[in-house]
């Protein structure tokens, strides 16, 4: 079965071919040749190799077989409150590591994956400290996480911190034509720059939509299939809605009302709405430098209702609500 | 059996064909996948009453042929074994031989296990196909809108790692409430709602089907009624003629009736601002919550309500004040507060404006 998603398929084997972030790959190859590694940091947005170089990493030291023992990932989905941390975690890293396999470097430590960290409570990560140094003759810790901030000082301190950018559209370019190559699929002229304007830096993403585009498409690869399958909101809906904010009129609120519930209807979500409204709102030079003032105080109420949309409230009120506020932003002259 | 469950709950080709006009290509990637012999996660996202669930039904029988439609339904205890304690949630299932069906969101704040262990026990075990290659099974997990933040934390890994065995197929009508991280493991689908025209033909066909002439005047207003709610408009269709068939040109869609009560609410917001009016619309705000009306639909729907009826003026300042009281509803535990406050916000509003005027 050819299921299998090109994500996994094209995932990197070896930490070299993590594309564009070269100083983490510098120094996690020269810490690889003499198989002396500190205890890991790896911070970044998703889709930037985390996980990638994290396996990658087990994979080089211990090869396939040996990974199996010597490697034990845990992540969000396992339950890892302070119990596990003081059971599961203490007697992994306390156990002796066997005999190395041929062919890999087999350093004499195991390798504990604990990725997606931000999520763990303070408590379980509090009680990793002193284990971590206690068993670091004979265990590494590797931490993957998307916000550095949500480690606690204490663990951080205690390893080598590596950040994770977000990837450059040129880059991110080279990936996807080689796979394009591999797969058979055409892209037609203008779809690369779509593609990564899309995705944003994040390169699952952007191999997610081209496998979702190159179905759609029958492995022809368009502009127009690529915004389709990403989930944005076609322009012209973003521009009407831009349109009647700035309008005035005796029955403005309710053509903006009309709008919002076409939006609803139509399952745009909210927040790529309002993401697109503001590079809509931004992007009209044409606008003179008075309007300044009203274009801050619509942005203000952008970000206030992608925080409401994150806490989980109601997409249609939020929706009319910025579009009430930003029409009365330019209509106060 | 219902109109509605017989249109949107059965696949089958007769009504396939009545609902193929009502989605935008783009619903149907996931079938183009598996007719490449893929199945990837999916994410089905749109209103209520697009026809999410008829996708996912249509995909599996597509994917295993008409087994699927033999479903069972569970409810059944399940034992968690916590570190610290024994934990016991009631989940209620919905199995044929190759999928099963579950809404992790009814246990509330345990939801966190259900994912931990539930799924990822059934992810894990992988079944044995007849045929010997479709050796995985289908998770179909509706409103993973409503699953806690640590819940879909812990849905991410178990998405990759059990990928082999299952596959996840999930329903959500608000999608911003899914995190970033589980969107982009999936095939996301956005299911658009019908738009008028289509439900209109749709009720055409339903109508043709059941030899039901259909007055276009009433089935104009029907459509209208519905806010492109194919659900909706099924529904009503059906009560409309069970109150009176055949139908006539001037009849009114039936109302539910807390739509009607909910009127009533608005309506004595704007008629009267004082604290003994707002003493008496706590009361009815009561009433709808003991009837298990959602508090977010009671929000939504008085809002539109007002905003039929209140003045151009003071609209914008009212949909503000909504849109926040309706996030400290969702942050909040107890809805009859934010509720109240919004009343009591609202017909301020109302009083100065009317001060404002002169009137009062």
């Amino acid at each position: 079965m050819s299921g299998q998603p090109w994500v996994e398929k094209y995932r990197p084997k070896n930490v070299s071919e993590v594309a564009y972030q070269e100083e983490v790959v510098n120094t996690l190859t020269r810490a690889l040749e003499t198989a002396n590694l500190p205890h890991l940091l790896f911070y970044g947005p998703p889709g930037t190799g985390k996980t990638s170089t994290a396996l990658a990493i087990a994979r080089q030291l211990y090869g396939p077989e040996l990974m199996r023992s010597r490697v034990l990932e845990l992540n969000a989905s396992d339950e890892r409150g302070i119990h596990v941390v003081r059971e599961k975690v203490k007697s992994f890293a306390a156990g002796a590591v066997g005999p190395p396999a041929a062919g890999y470097p087999c350093p004499p430590y195991k390798l504990l994956i604990l990725d997606e960290a931000d999520s763990m409570t303070q408590d379980a990560q509090n009680a990793l400290r002193r284990t971590m140094e206690l068993y670091s003759k004979v265990t590494r810790f590797v931490f993957i996480c998307n916000y550095v901030s949500r480690i606690i000082e204490p663990l951080a301190s205690r390893c080598a911190k590596f950040r994770f950018k977000p990837l450059q559209p040129a880059i991110m370019a080279g990936r996807i034509e080689h796979i394009c190559e591999r797969e058979g699929v055409t892209l037609a002229p203008g779809a690369l720059a779509t593609l990564s304007a899309v995705s944003g830096g994040d390169l699952r993403r952007a191999i997610t939509t081209l496998q979702s585009a190159a179905r759609l498409g029958a492995g022809h690869v368009s502009s127009e299939t690529l915004l389709d399958v990403s989930g944005q909101v076609p322009g012209e809906v973003v521009s009407g809605l831009a349109a009647a904010c700035k309008a005035g009129g005796a029955t403005r609120f309710a053509a903006l009302q009309r709008l919002v519930s076409n939006c609803v209807a139509e399952g745009y979500a909210a927040q790529q709405v309002l993401l697109q409204l503001q590079t809509e709102l931004l992007s009209d030079r044409s606008a003179p430098a008075a309007s300044d003032p009203k274009l801050a105080e619509a942005l203000e109420v952008l970000g206030a209702a992608d925080f409401s949309l994150t806490v989980g409230a109601d997409e249609t009120l939020q929706l009319l609500n910025v579009a009430g506020q930003i029409n009365k932003a330019y209509a106060a002259a | 059996m219902l109109w509605v469950d017989k249109v949107l709950g059965s696949p089958g080709a007769r009504v396939g064909a009545i609902l193929n006009i009502a989605f935008v290509p783009s619903s149907f990637l996931p079938f183009l996948a598996i007719a490449t012999g893929d199945f990837p996660h999916t994410l089905f996202y749109g209103p209520p009453g697009a026809g999410k669930k008829t996708l996912v039904m249509a995909l599996l029988r597509a994917v295993y042929g008409a087994g699927v439609e033999k479903i069972r339904v569970e409810t059944k205890p399940w034992q968690i074994e916590l570190p610290s304690r024994k934990l016991e949630v009631e989940l209620t299932t919905i199995s044929s031989a190759y999928h099963l069906e579950l809404n992790p969101a009814d246990v509330g704040n345990n939801d966190r296990y259900v994912v931990q262990e539930i799924i990822k026990d059934m992810a894990r075990s992988r079944p044995l196909g007849v045929d010997g290659n479709k050796g995985f099974k289908v998770l179909v997990l509706n409103e993973v809108d409503r699953l806690s933040r640590e819940a879909q934390q812990g849905l991410r890994r178990t998405m990759e790692k059990y990928s082999a065995a299952c596959r996840l197929v999930m329903v959500a009508s608000n999608v911003s409430k899914v995190m970033e991280p589980v969107r982009s493991r999936c095939l996301c689908v956005r299911v658009a709602a019908p738009t008028d025209d289509q439900v209109m033909e749709v009720l055409a066909n339903v109508a043709k089907a059941e030899r039901l002439t259909l007055p276009p005047a009433f089935a104009a207003r029907l459509v209208d009624y519905s806010a492109r709610n194919l659900r909706r408009a099924l529904l009503c269709l059906e009560v409309c003629r069970v109150q009176c068939c055949p139908l006539r040109e001037d009849q009114e869609p039936q109302r539910a009736d807390w739509e009607l009560y909910i009127g009533e609410v608005a309506k004595s917001i704007l008629d009267e601002q004082s604290p003994k009016q707002l003493y008496l619309v706590r009361g009815k705000l009561y009433e709808l919550l003991a009837n298990c009306i959602p508090p977010e639909l009671i929000m939504r729907t008085l809002v539109m309500e007002l905003l039929k009826k209140m003045d151009d003026e003071i609209k914008v300042e009212t949909v503000q004040q909504a849109a926040i009281f309706e996030q400290r509803l969702q942050e909040g535990a107890k809805a009859i507060f934010h509720l109240e406050a919004f009343v009591a916000k609202t017909m301020s509003i109302v009083k100065n404006y009317m001060v404002s005027c002169g009137f009062a």
